[in-house]
Protein backbone atom coordinates (compact mmCIF):
# COMPACT_ATOMS: atom_id res chain seq x y z
CA UNK A 1 0.00 0.00 0.00
CA UNK A 2 1.25 3.59 -0.95
CA UNK A 3 2.10 6.11 2.02
CA UNK A 4 -0.27 8.64 1.21
CA UNK A 5 1.39 10.88 3.78
CA UNK A 6 4.89 10.38 4.81
CA UNK A 7 7.11 12.26 7.09
CA UNK A 8 10.89 11.77 6.80
CA UNK A 9 13.18 13.05 9.55
CA UNK A 10 10.80 15.87 10.25
CA UNK A 11 12.09 17.90 13.32
CA UNK A 12 9.57 20.67 14.47
CA UNK A 13 10.52 23.83 16.43
CA UNK A 14 8.37 26.78 18.36
CA UNK A 15 10.95 29.70 18.43
CA UNK A 16 14.52 28.13 19.19
CA UNK A 17 12.98 24.98 20.99
CA UNK A 18 12.69 21.91 19.33
CA UNK A 19 9.80 19.76 19.77
CA UNK A 20 10.07 16.55 17.60
CA UNK A 21 13.25 15.06 17.10
CA UNK A 22 13.42 13.24 13.48
CA UNK A 23 10.06 11.50 13.16
CA UNK A 24 9.25 9.04 10.75
CA UNK A 25 5.49 8.76 9.67
CA UNK A 26 4.02 6.56 7.04
CA UNK A 27 -0.11 7.41 6.50
CA UNK A 28 -1.34 4.64 3.96
CA UNK A 29 -3.97 6.16 1.64
CA UNK A 30 -7.55 5.06 2.77
CA UNK A 31 -6.49 4.04 6.15
CA UNK A 32 -7.16 5.72 9.89
CA UNK A 33 -3.70 6.12 11.64
CA UNK A 34 -3.87 6.71 15.07
CA UNK A 35 -1.04 8.64 16.75
CA UNK A 36 -0.85 7.68 20.24
CA UNK A 37 1.05 9.14 23.34
CA UNK A 38 0.62 11.31 26.98
CA UNK A 39 -0.01 14.80 27.27
CA UNK A 40 3.56 16.88 25.75
CA UNK A 41 4.41 13.50 23.79
CA UNK A 42 4.42 15.92 20.59
CA UNK A 43 1.14 14.49 18.81
CA UNK A 44 0.00 18.38 18.79
CA UNK A 45 3.18 19.20 17.49
CA UNK A 46 3.45 16.56 14.36
CA UNK A 47 -0.06 17.44 13.32
CA UNK A 48 0.68 21.01 13.29
CA UNK A 49 4.02 20.78 11.63
CA UNK A 50 2.41 18.97 8.78
CA UNK A 51 0.06 21.43 7.92
CA UNK A 52 2.77 24.23 8.23
CA UNK A 53 2.26 25.54 11.29
CA UNK A 54 5.46 25.27 12.52
CA UNK A 55 8.93 25.83 12.02
CA UNK A 56 10.26 22.35 10.29
CA UNK A 57 13.37 20.76 9.07
CA UNK A 58 12.94 17.47 7.09
CA UNK A 59 10.68 16.39 4.25
CA UNK A 60 6.86 15.47 4.11
CA UNK A 61 5.40 14.07 1.15
CA UNK A 62 1.35 14.58 0.82
CA UNK A 63 0.32 12.73 -2.48
CA UNK A 64 4.04 12.47 -4.09
CA UNK A 65 4.48 16.12 -3.38
CA UNK A 66 6.84 18.03 -1.00
CA UNK A 67 4.89 20.27 1.44
CA UNK A 68 7.01 21.51 3.92
CA UNK A 69 7.90 24.44 4.33
CA UNK A 70 4.55 25.25 2.00
CA UNK A 71 2.10 28.28 3.73
CA UNK A 72 -0.92 25.91 5.80
CA UNK A 73 -3.23 27.76 3.48
CA UNK A 74 -1.57 26.14 0.69
CA UNK A 75 -1.39 23.16 2.23
CA UNK A 76 -5.27 23.00 3.26
CA UNK A 77 -6.37 23.70 -0.56
CA UNK A 78 -4.78 20.29 -1.57
CA UNK A 79 -7.06 18.74 0.41
CA UNK A 80 -5.45 18.32 4.20
CA UNK A 81 -8.35 18.90 6.75
CA UNK A 82 -6.89 19.88 10.20
CA UNK A 83 -9.20 19.33 13.16
CA UNK A 84 -7.64 21.39 15.77
CA UNK A 85 -7.25 20.81 19.15
CA UNK A 86 -9.22 23.17 21.08
CA UNK A 87 -11.51 22.82 17.94
CA UNK A 88 -10.86 26.31 16.73
CA UNK A 89 -14.22 26.74 15.60
CA UNK A 90 -15.62 30.52 15.11
CA UNK A 91 -17.35 31.55 18.19
CA UNK A 92 -18.74 34.58 17.31
CA UNK A 93 -20.22 32.77 13.85
CA UNK A 94 -23.31 31.04 13.94
CA UNK A 95 -22.75 27.05 13.16
CA UNK A 96 -23.87 27.15 9.22
CA UNK A 97 -21.77 30.11 8.68
CA UNK A 98 -18.57 27.83 9.99
CA UNK A 99 -19.93 25.45 8.20
CA UNK A 100 -19.62 27.31 4.83
CA UNK A 101 -16.16 28.31 6.15
CA UNK A 102 -15.35 24.65 6.08
CA UNK A 103 -16.06 24.62 2.10
CA UNK A 104 -14.52 28.55 1.70
CA UNK A 105 -11.84 26.76 -1.15
CA UNK A 106 -14.35 25.27 -3.06
CA UNK A 107 -16.02 26.90 -6.03
CA UNK A 108 -18.61 23.82 -6.66
CA UNK A 109 -21.48 25.20 -5.24
CA UNK A 110 -23.89 22.39 -5.80
CA UNK A 111 -21.27 20.08 -4.27
CA UNK A 112 -20.65 22.46 -1.34
CA UNK A 113 -24.94 22.24 -0.71
CA UNK A 114 -25.00 18.47 -1.36
CA UNK A 115 -22.18 18.08 1.33
CA UNK A 116 -23.74 20.40 3.89
CA UNK A 117 -26.82 17.81 3.93
CA UNK A 118 -24.26 15.14 4.39
CA UNK A 119 -22.46 16.79 7.61
CA UNK A 120 -26.35 17.07 8.74
CA UNK A 121 -26.66 13.75 8.49
CA UNK A 122 -23.97 12.21 10.09
CA UNK A 123 -24.33 15.21 12.79
CA UNK A 124 -27.92 15.91 12.85
CA UNK A 125 -27.59 18.34 16.13
CA UNK A 126 -25.74 20.48 13.85
CA UNK A 127 -29.12 20.97 11.50
CA UNK A 128 -30.91 21.64 14.61
CA UNK A 129 -28.69 24.34 15.92
CA UNK A 130 -27.43 26.01 12.53
CA UNK A 131 -28.63 29.03 13.72
CA UNK A 132 -26.71 29.72 16.88
CA UNK A 133 -23.73 30.87 16.90
CA UNK A 134 -20.84 28.23 17.60
CA UNK A 135 -19.52 29.45 21.16
CA UNK A 136 -23.10 28.26 22.63
CA UNK A 137 -23.01 24.63 21.49
CA UNK A 138 -21.64 22.38 24.07
CA UNK A 139 -18.22 20.98 24.36
CA UNK A 140 -19.64 17.49 22.19
CA UNK A 141 -21.25 19.92 19.60
CA UNK A 142 -18.39 22.14 19.29
CA UNK A 143 -16.48 19.17 18.42
CA UNK A 144 -18.70 17.67 15.77
CA UNK A 145 -18.78 21.27 14.56
CA UNK A 146 -15.45 20.98 14.00
CA UNK A 147 -15.04 17.82 12.45
CA UNK A 148 -18.10 19.03 10.50
CA UNK A 149 -16.01 21.88 8.96
CA UNK A 150 -13.16 19.82 8.28
CA UNK A 151 -15.62 17.92 6.09
CA UNK A 152 -16.74 20.00 4.48
CA UNK A 153 -13.41 20.62 3.12
CA UNK A 154 -14.15 17.45 0.70
CA UNK A 155 -10.63 16.53 2.15
CA UNK A 156 -8.61 14.00 0.97
CA UNK A 157 -6.83 13.40 4.41
CA UNK A 158 -8.11 14.30 7.74
CA UNK A 159 -6.38 15.34 10.59
CA UNK A 160 -7.85 14.95 13.94
CA UNK A 161 -5.81 16.23 17.13
CA UNK A 162 -7.38 14.97 19.72
CA UNK A 163 -11.45 14.87 18.91
CA UNK A 164 -12.20 12.77 22.15
CA UNK A 165 -10.67 15.77 24.84
CA UNK A 166 -13.02 16.60 27.27
CA UNK A 167 -16.00 14.79 25.65
CA UNK A 168 -18.24 12.53 27.79
CA UNK A 169 -18.18 8.57 26.58
CA UNK A 170 -21.72 8.81 24.50
CA UNK A 171 -20.35 11.72 22.73
CA UNK A 172 -17.19 10.02 22.11
CA UNK A 173 -18.57 7.26 20.71
CA UNK A 174 -20.58 9.00 18.99
CA UNK A 175 -18.12 10.82 17.30
CA UNK A 176 -15.78 8.05 16.41
CA UNK A 177 -18.90 6.27 14.78
CA UNK A 178 -18.67 9.14 12.76
CA UNK A 179 -15.44 8.88 12.00
CA UNK A 180 -15.34 5.33 11.13
CA UNK A 181 -18.29 5.61 8.51
CA UNK A 182 -16.26 9.03 6.78
CA UNK A 183 -13.33 6.61 6.42
CA UNK A 184 -15.01 3.50 5.35
CA UNK A 185 -17.63 4.95 2.69
CA UNK A 186 -16.12 7.91 1.87
CA UNK A 187 -12.23 6.89 1.53
CA UNK A 188 -10.95 9.71 3.67
CA UNK A 189 -7.45 8.79 5.12
CA UNK A 190 -7.28 10.12 8.66
CA UNK A 191 -4.82 10.78 10.88
CA UNK A 192 -5.82 10.70 14.36
CA UNK A 193 -3.94 12.14 17.48
CA UNK A 194 -5.44 10.66 20.79
CA UNK A 195 -4.38 10.10 24.09
CA UNK A 196 -7.43 8.43 24.60
CA UNK A 197 -5.81 4.76 23.31
CA UNK A 198 -8.70 2.26 23.69
CA UNK A 199 -11.02 4.23 21.84
CA UNK A 200 -8.02 5.07 19.10
CA UNK A 201 -7.69 1.67 19.07
CA UNK A 202 -11.14 0.56 18.02
CA UNK A 203 -11.21 2.39 14.89
CA UNK A 204 -7.59 2.46 13.91
CA UNK A 205 -5.78 0.27 11.62
CA UNK A 206 -2.33 1.29 12.06
CA UNK A 207 -0.96 3.04 15.46
CA UNK A 208 2.14 4.75 16.02
CA UNK A 209 3.22 5.47 19.70
CA UNK A 210 5.37 9.20 20.20
CA UNK A 211 7.31 10.07 23.15
CA UNK A 212 9.52 12.91 23.94
CA UNK A 213 9.17 13.97 19.88
CA UNK A 214 10.19 10.66 19.00
CA UNK A 215 8.35 7.53 17.13
CA UNK A 216 9.04 4.73 19.82
CA UNK A 217 7.11 2.25 17.68
CA UNK A 218 4.38 2.02 15.48
CA UNK A 219 2.43 -1.12 13.90
CA UNK A 220 -1.09 -2.45 12.55
CA UNK A 221 -3.88 -1.69 15.63
CA UNK A 222 -4.42 -5.69 16.10
CA UNK A 223 -0.99 -5.87 17.01
CA UNK A 224 -0.44 -3.35 19.01
CA UNK A 225 -3.62 -4.13 21.18
CA UNK A 226 -2.37 -7.61 21.78
CA UNK A 227 0.97 -6.33 23.04
CA UNK A 228 1.39 -6.25 26.69
CA UNK A 229 3.51 -3.62 27.57
CA UNK A 230 1.63 -1.17 25.24
CA UNK A 231 -1.41 -2.45 26.97
CA UNK A 232 -0.17 -1.38 30.30
CA UNK A 233 1.69 1.85 29.63
CA UNK A 234 -1.36 3.01 27.25
CA UNK A 235 -4.26 1.52 28.45
CA UNK A 236 -4.13 0.74 32.06
CA UNK A 237 -5.08 -2.56 32.75
CA UNK B 1 -36.79 74.59 19.59
CA UNK B 2 -36.01 75.49 16.00
CA UNK B 3 -32.62 76.06 16.60
CA UNK B 4 -32.23 72.68 18.97
CA UNK B 5 -34.00 70.72 16.16
CA UNK B 6 -31.92 72.71 13.67
CA UNK B 7 -28.50 71.85 15.23
CA UNK B 8 -29.08 68.33 15.78
CA UNK B 9 -29.88 67.90 12.48
CA UNK B 10 -26.80 69.62 10.93
CA UNK B 11 -25.07 67.45 13.98
CA UNK B 12 -26.07 64.62 12.31
CA UNK B 13 -24.87 65.61 9.10
CA UNK B 14 -21.11 66.33 10.58
CA UNK B 15 -21.97 63.19 12.37
CA UNK B 16 -22.04 61.01 9.30
CA UNK B 17 -18.53 62.03 8.43
CA UNK B 18 -16.98 61.30 12.15
CA UNK B 19 -19.22 58.08 11.82
CA UNK B 20 -17.52 57.24 8.59
CA UNK B 21 -14.28 58.12 9.54
CA UNK B 22 -14.38 55.86 12.57
CA UNK B 23 -15.34 52.96 11.01
CA UNK B 24 -12.48 53.08 8.87
CA UNK B 25 -10.40 53.35 11.67
CA UNK B 26 -12.36 50.18 13.56
CA UNK B 27 -12.47 48.45 10.28
CA UNK B 28 -8.28 48.15 10.43
CA UNK B 29 -8.49 47.95 14.43
CA UNK B 30 -10.66 44.83 14.42
CA UNK B 31 -8.48 42.90 11.84
CA UNK B 32 -5.00 43.80 12.85
CA UNK B 33 -5.19 45.68 16.06
CA UNK B 34 -3.88 48.38 14.80
CA UNK B 35 -4.71 52.31 14.84
CA UNK B 36 -4.25 54.01 11.75
CA UNK B 37 -3.55 57.40 12.95
CA UNK B 38 -2.84 58.47 8.81
CA UNK B 39 -6.41 57.32 7.99
CA UNK B 40 -7.70 61.10 8.04
CA UNK B 41 -5.08 62.26 5.85
CA UNK B 42 -5.39 59.37 3.14
CA UNK B 43 -9.42 60.62 3.54
CA UNK B 44 -7.85 64.33 2.37
CA UNK B 45 -5.74 62.69 -0.20
CA UNK B 46 -8.01 61.20 -2.28
CA UNK B 47 -10.44 63.96 -2.15
CA UNK B 48 -7.33 65.83 -3.96
CA UNK B 49 -7.61 62.95 -6.47
CA UNK B 50 -11.01 63.95 -6.87
CA UNK B 51 -10.17 67.04 -7.95
CA UNK B 52 -7.63 66.84 -9.95
CA UNK B 53 -10.28 64.41 -12.11
CA UNK B 54 -13.51 67.37 -11.79
CA UNK B 55 -10.76 69.57 -13.02
CA UNK B 56 -9.65 67.47 -15.43
CA UNK B 57 -13.19 67.83 -16.98
CA UNK B 58 -15.04 64.39 -15.36
CA UNK B 59 -18.66 64.66 -13.72
CA UNK B 60 -19.15 64.39 -10.03
CA UNK B 61 -20.25 60.89 -9.61
CA UNK B 62 -17.19 59.79 -12.20
CA UNK B 63 -15.11 61.33 -10.17
CA UNK B 64 -16.42 60.00 -6.93
CA UNK B 65 -15.75 56.82 -8.61
CA UNK B 66 -12.48 56.90 -9.69
CA UNK B 67 -11.63 58.55 -5.89
CA UNK B 68 -13.00 55.51 -4.52
CA UNK B 69 -11.01 53.13 -6.50
CA UNK B 70 -7.51 55.14 -6.36
CA UNK B 71 -8.40 54.94 -2.63
CA UNK B 72 -8.68 51.31 -2.66
CA UNK B 73 -5.55 50.80 -4.38
CA UNK B 74 -3.73 53.16 -2.00
CA UNK B 75 -4.88 51.71 1.17
CA UNK B 76 -4.20 48.05 -0.11
CA UNK B 77 -0.90 49.14 -1.70
CA UNK B 78 -0.14 50.80 1.49
CA UNK B 79 -0.68 47.56 3.48
CA UNK B 80 0.99 45.29 1.39
CA UNK B 81 4.12 47.88 0.77
CA UNK B 82 4.54 49.55 4.06
CA UNK B 83 2.64 47.55 6.91
CA UNK B 84 3.36 43.97 5.91
CA UNK B 85 7.16 44.43 6.08
CA UNK B 86 6.26 45.16 10.21
CA UNK B 87 4.52 42.16 10.85
CA UNK B 88 6.48 40.96 13.21
CA UNK B 89 7.30 44.49 14.70
CA UNK B 90 5.84 45.66 18.40
CA UNK B 91 2.52 47.86 17.97
CA UNK B 92 3.82 50.77 18.72
CA UNK B 93 6.14 50.65 15.91
CA UNK B 94 4.00 50.60 13.91
CA UNK B 95 1.45 52.88 15.21
CA UNK B 96 4.86 55.43 14.44
CA UNK B 97 4.77 54.94 11.14
CA UNK B 98 0.91 55.66 10.62
CA UNK B 99 2.09 58.74 12.17
CA UNK B 100 4.99 59.37 9.50
CA UNK B 101 2.20 58.44 7.01
CA UNK B 102 0.08 60.77 8.33
CA UNK B 103 2.97 63.50 8.06
CA UNK B 104 4.02 62.08 4.60
CA UNK B 105 0.53 62.90 3.33
CA UNK B 106 0.08 66.19 4.65
CA UNK B 107 3.17 67.60 3.42
CA UNK B 108 2.95 65.57 0.04
CA UNK B 109 -0.67 66.95 -0.62
CA UNK B 110 0.64 70.60 0.42
CA UNK B 111 3.59 70.16 -2.38
CA UNK B 112 1.78 68.95 -5.19
CA UNK B 113 -1.80 70.98 -4.24
CA UNK B 114 -0.50 74.03 -1.96
CA UNK B 115 -1.77 75.42 1.32
CA UNK B 116 -4.29 77.35 -0.56
CA UNK B 117 -8.36 76.30 0.11
CA UNK B 118 -10.00 74.86 -3.01
CA UNK B 119 -13.46 75.01 -3.11
CA UNK B 120 -15.11 71.62 -3.74
CA UNK B 121 -18.47 70.78 -5.48
CA UNK B 122 -21.34 69.20 -3.44
CA UNK B 123 -23.70 66.65 -5.17
CA UNK B 124 -26.58 68.23 -3.69
CA UNK B 125 -28.83 70.82 -4.27
CA UNK B 126 -28.04 74.03 -2.37
CA UNK B 127 -31.62 75.76 -1.95
CA UNK B 128 -33.17 74.78 1.68
CA UNK B 129 -36.10 72.38 2.24
CA UNK B 130 -39.07 73.25 4.40
CA UNK B 131 -40.81 70.59 6.26
CA UNK B 132 -43.55 71.81 8.44
CA UNK B 133 -41.77 74.32 10.48
CA UNK B 134 -38.22 73.18 10.21
CA UNK B 135 -35.90 74.07 7.09
CA UNK B 136 -33.65 71.02 6.07
CA UNK B 137 -30.34 71.78 4.19
CA UNK B 138 -30.09 69.07 2.06
CA UNK B 139 -26.44 68.76 2.12
CA UNK B 140 -27.00 67.78 5.62
CA UNK B 141 -29.54 64.99 4.65
CA UNK B 142 -27.95 64.22 1.68
CA UNK B 143 -24.37 63.22 3.80
CA UNK B 144 -26.72 61.56 6.35
CA UNK B 145 -28.21 59.44 3.51
CA UNK B 146 -24.38 58.60 2.02
CA UNK B 147 -23.58 57.81 4.78
CA UNK B 148 -26.38 55.50 5.92
CA UNK B 149 -26.24 54.04 2.60
CA UNK B 150 -22.56 52.67 2.64
CA UNK B 151 -22.98 51.42 6.16
CA UNK B 152 -25.83 49.46 4.80
CA UNK B 153 -23.63 48.03 1.50
CA UNK B 154 -20.92 47.56 4.42
CA UNK B 155 -23.38 45.31 6.40
CA UNK B 156 -24.18 43.69 3.02
CA UNK B 157 -20.75 42.86 2.00
CA UNK B 158 -20.07 41.24 5.11
CA UNK B 159 -23.11 39.42 6.12
CA UNK B 160 -24.19 38.29 2.43
CA UNK B 161 -20.59 37.63 0.71
CA UNK B 162 -18.28 34.77 0.50
CA UNK B 163 -15.40 37.26 1.05
CA UNK B 164 -17.27 39.43 3.75
CA UNK B 165 -17.75 35.77 5.92
CA UNK B 166 -13.87 35.12 5.38
CA UNK B 167 -12.71 38.49 6.61
CA UNK B 168 -15.14 37.92 9.56
CA UNK B 169 -13.34 34.67 9.98
CA UNK B 170 -10.29 36.95 9.73
CA UNK B 171 -10.90 39.18 12.39
CA UNK B 172 -12.15 36.72 14.79
CA UNK B 173 -9.75 33.81 14.91
CA UNK B 174 -6.75 34.10 12.13
CA UNK B 175 -5.11 30.69 12.92
CA UNK B 176 -8.84 28.78 12.09
CA UNK B 177 -8.94 31.02 9.41
CA UNK B 178 -5.67 29.35 7.44
CA UNK B 179 -7.25 26.45 8.41
CA UNK B 180 -9.66 26.78 6.13
CA UNK B 181 -8.11 27.93 3.53
CA UNK B 182 -8.15 31.04 3.80
CA UNK B 183 -5.38 34.00 2.46
CA UNK B 184 -5.34 35.64 5.63
CA UNK B 185 -2.40 38.49 4.34
CA UNK B 186 -4.77 39.22 1.64
CA UNK B 187 -7.81 39.86 4.14
CA UNK B 188 -5.96 42.55 5.96
CA UNK B 189 -4.65 43.98 2.67
CA UNK B 190 -8.65 43.90 1.33
CA UNK B 191 -9.60 45.29 4.58
CA UNK B 192 -7.04 48.24 4.81
CA UNK B 193 -8.15 48.80 1.29
CA UNK B 194 -11.90 48.89 2.09
CA UNK B 195 -11.23 51.10 4.93
CA UNK B 196 -9.78 53.89 2.69
CA UNK B 197 -13.19 53.71 0.53
CA UNK B 198 -14.99 54.75 3.56
CA UNK B 199 -12.73 56.99 4.17
CA UNK B 200 -12.78 58.52 1.12
CA UNK B 201 -16.30 58.73 1.21
CA UNK B 202 -16.20 60.87 4.00
CA UNK B 203 -13.22 63.12 2.49
CA UNK B 204 -15.94 63.44 -0.41
CA UNK B 205 -18.47 64.66 1.96
CA UNK B 206 -16.61 66.82 4.29
CA UNK B 207 -14.99 68.71 1.56
CA UNK B 208 -17.63 70.98 0.21
CA UNK B 209 -18.62 72.26 4.01
CA UNK B 210 -14.98 72.97 5.02
CA UNK B 211 -13.10 73.88 1.68
CA UNK B 212 -10.05 71.55 0.36
CA UNK B 213 -6.88 71.67 1.99
CA UNK B 214 -4.10 69.50 3.02
CA UNK B 215 -5.18 70.30 6.88
CA UNK B 216 -9.35 69.86 6.44
CA UNK B 217 -9.02 66.31 8.01
CA UNK B 218 -7.66 67.38 11.33
CA UNK B 219 -10.34 68.05 13.97
CA UNK B 220 -12.08 65.46 11.57
CA UNK B 221 -9.83 62.86 12.59
CA UNK B 222 -10.15 63.92 16.41
CA UNK B 223 -13.30 63.93 16.16
CA UNK B 224 -13.33 60.30 14.46
CA UNK B 225 -10.99 58.74 17.13
CA UNK B 226 -13.63 59.79 19.93
CA UNK B 227 -16.58 58.68 18.35
CA UNK B 228 -14.52 55.18 17.78
CA UNK B 229 -13.51 55.25 21.93
CA UNK B 230 -16.89 56.54 22.83
CA UNK B 231 -19.19 53.49 20.83
CA UNK B 232 -16.38 51.11 21.60
CA UNK B 233 -13.14 50.47 18.99
CA UNK B 234 -14.16 46.41 19.11
CA UNK B 235 -17.77 47.37 17.27
CA UNK B 236 -18.10 48.70 14.19
CA UNK B 237 -22.01 49.82 15.03
CA UNK B 238 -21.34 51.66 18.17
CA UNK B 239 -18.62 53.57 15.56
CA UNK B 240 -21.30 54.64 13.68
CA UNK B 241 -23.31 55.56 16.27
CA UNK B 242 -20.12 57.27 18.27
CA UNK B 243 -19.99 59.42 14.88
CA UNK B 244 -23.52 61.07 14.92
CA UNK B 245 -23.53 61.26 18.90
CA UNK B 246 -20.48 63.18 18.76
CA UNK B 247 -21.30 65.27 15.94
CA UNK B 248 -24.56 66.04 17.72
CA UNK B 249 -22.96 66.84 20.98
CA UNK B 250 -20.45 68.94 19.16
CA UNK B 251 -23.04 71.19 17.79
CA UNK B 252 -24.94 71.46 21.08
CA UNK B 253 -22.14 72.44 23.62
CA UNK B 254 -21.38 74.49 20.96
CA UNK B 255 -24.79 76.39 20.84
CA UNK B 256 -25.54 76.07 24.12
CA UNK B 257 -22.52 76.25 26.36
CA UNK B 258 -20.90 79.54 25.58
CA UNK B 259 -17.19 78.63 27.03
CA UNK B 260 -17.11 76.14 24.59
CA UNK B 261 -17.97 78.23 21.70
CA UNK B 262 -16.20 77.32 18.47
CA UNK B 263 -12.94 77.74 19.77
CA UNK B 264 -13.17 75.02 21.95
CA UNK B 265 -14.79 72.63 19.63
CA UNK B 266 -12.02 70.20 19.60
CA UNK B 267 -11.54 69.97 23.64
CA UNK B 268 -15.07 68.50 23.57
CA UNK B 269 -14.09 65.68 21.81
CA UNK B 270 -10.58 65.01 23.74
CA UNK B 271 -12.89 65.44 26.96
CA UNK B 272 -15.09 62.60 25.66
CA UNK B 273 -11.81 60.52 24.56
CA UNK B 274 -10.48 60.73 28.51
CA UNK B 275 -13.73 60.57 30.26
CA UNK B 276 -14.86 57.35 28.46
CA UNK B 277 -11.24 56.16 29.07
CA UNK B 278 -11.62 56.97 32.77
CA UNK B 279 -15.45 55.46 32.93
CA UNK B 280 -16.09 52.67 30.28
CA UNK B 281 -12.88 52.44 28.28
CA UNK B 282 -14.36 49.67 25.92
CA UNK B 283 -16.57 52.12 24.94
CA UNK B 284 -20.49 52.02 24.76
CA UNK B 285 -20.68 48.71 22.59
CA UNK B 286 -17.32 47.03 22.71
CA UNK B 287 -16.65 44.03 23.96
CA UNK B 288 -13.39 43.98 26.75
CA UNK B 289 -11.18 41.07 24.99
CA UNK B 290 -11.79 37.82 27.25
CA UNK B 291 -9.23 35.16 26.54
CA UNK B 292 -9.50 31.90 28.69
CA UNK B 293 -6.05 31.09 30.39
Amino acid sequence: MRAFLEANGLEAYYGWTKVLHGLDLSVPEGKVTALLGANGAGKTTTLRALCGMTTVKGQIFYDGQRIDGKPTEEIVRLGVAHVPEGRGTFANLTVFENLLLGAYTRSDRAKVAEDLDRVYHYFPVLKERRTSQAGLLSGGEQQMLAVARGLMLRPRLLLLDEPSLGLAPIMVAELFRAVRTINQTEGVTVLLAEQNASAALDVAHHVYLVETGRIVTGGPAEVLRGDDAIRRSYLGY
Amino acid sequence: MQTFVAQVISGLSTGGIYASIALALVLIYQSTGLVNFAQGEMAMFTTYMAWSMLNAGWGYWPAFVGACLFAFALGFGLERLVIRPLETAPELALVIVTIGLLTIFNSVAGWIYTYTIKPFPSPFPAAPIKVGFMVLNPQDLGVVGVTLLMLALIYLFFHSTRLGLAMRAVVENPVSSRLVGIRVSWMLALGWGMAAVVGAVAGLMVAPLVFLEPNMMGGVLIYAFASATLGGFSSAGGAVVGGFVMGILENLTGTYITLVGTKLKLTVALAVIVLVLLIKPTGLFGRAAVRRV
